[in-house]
């Protein structure tokens, strides 16, 4: 029979769980709602087709060398917004570039409402399972390193057919992740809400424009 | 693309490897052991994912 420590402990572990996965998911919607605002911005001033690139290295900057030194203070919420508000700017002339195309709309549309679903159902899993999804994390890590070298190589070579398979690899790499982020919030291998709900945005947007690939590929083969 | 910005995507490609190769050596060495069922947990919903996905490439 269980002390009343160890069920006070249990319990205490349960609760700042529950309020981690609240806040992240609090933070991640509105970090959603400001990128989808910023990428509306850059659609409608028509920004350039280097905004991607740049936008993207800022993110990294702020991701690598701000976020770690700022992610358990306020400041760290404002950061967050930064690269989210960053991400959506770059997003815009991809976007509009997609919307050009015949059935555009509607594959931007398939491609939102595909990612949410990924990301609502494998969230769902990884909460109600509450399984441990750390034994992936060497496996998952090891992936991303093979998928950014075959998209360096790529820049390059230009093969469409590896363009395409890399898409479909970051998909089912970036689902991984979302198993694995969600897995170690709820099992107390990460306590930032901060931090989890930047990974739980790149998981997403990188979901949305691996799936926006895919998807612009195969429809433009008809 | 034009060939300043292929030279600045892979010089940024090139820093993301750089930066996630501790991360990854890291994860490597503090991952658990998998337990038997616990790939089978993960092969299911990713098998779920490409069956979703193949769908959505269909449709459009």
């Amino acid at each position: 029979m269980p002390t009343p420590v160890a069920i006070t402990h249990s319990s205490t572990s349960v609760l700042s769980s529950n309020r981690l996965v609240r806040n992240t998911y609090a933070l991640l919607s509105l970090t959603l709602l400001f990128s989808a605002a910023t990428c509306a911005l850059s659609m409608v001033v028509d920004m350039g087709r280097g905004t991607y690139l740049a936008s993207s290295i800022a993110a990294l900057m702020l991701i690598w060398f701000v976020l770690p030194r700022t992610a358990n203070s306020a400041s760290g919420i404002g950061v967050v917004f930064a690269i989210t508000g960053l991400l959506g700017f770059g997003l815009g002339p991809i976007l509009s570039m997609y919307l050009k195309l015949p059935n555009g709309p509607q594959i931007v549309m398939t491609a939102l409402g595909g990612t949410g679903a990924i990301f609502l159902g494998l969230s769902a899993y990884a909460l109600t399972t509450k399984r441990d999804f750390n034994f992936m994390g060497g496996f998952l890590f090891v992936g991303m390193l093979v998928v950014l070298g075959g998209a360096l190589l790529n820049i390059f070579l230009a093969v469409p057919a590896v363009s395409l398979a890399l898409s479909a690899v970051v998909v089912l790499l970036m689902s991984g992740f979302i198993l694995y982020d969600t897995g170690r919030m709820v099992n107390g291998g990460e306590t930032n809400y901060v931090l989890a709900t930047v990974s739980l945005y790149l998981n997403i947007f990188n979901i949305f424009i691996s799936l926006l690939q895919l998807l612009g590929i195969t429809s433009s083969d008809d | 693309m034009d060939m300043w910005l292929k030279i600045l995507s892979a010089v940024a490609l090139g820093a993301m490897l750089v930066m996630l190769l501790p991360r990854a050596k890291q994860a490597l060495a503090a991952s658990p052991v998998a337990t038997p069922g616990d790939w089978r947990a993960v092969v299911v919903p990713l098998v779920a994912i490409i069956a979703f996905v193949a769908v959505l490439m269909a449709i459009v």
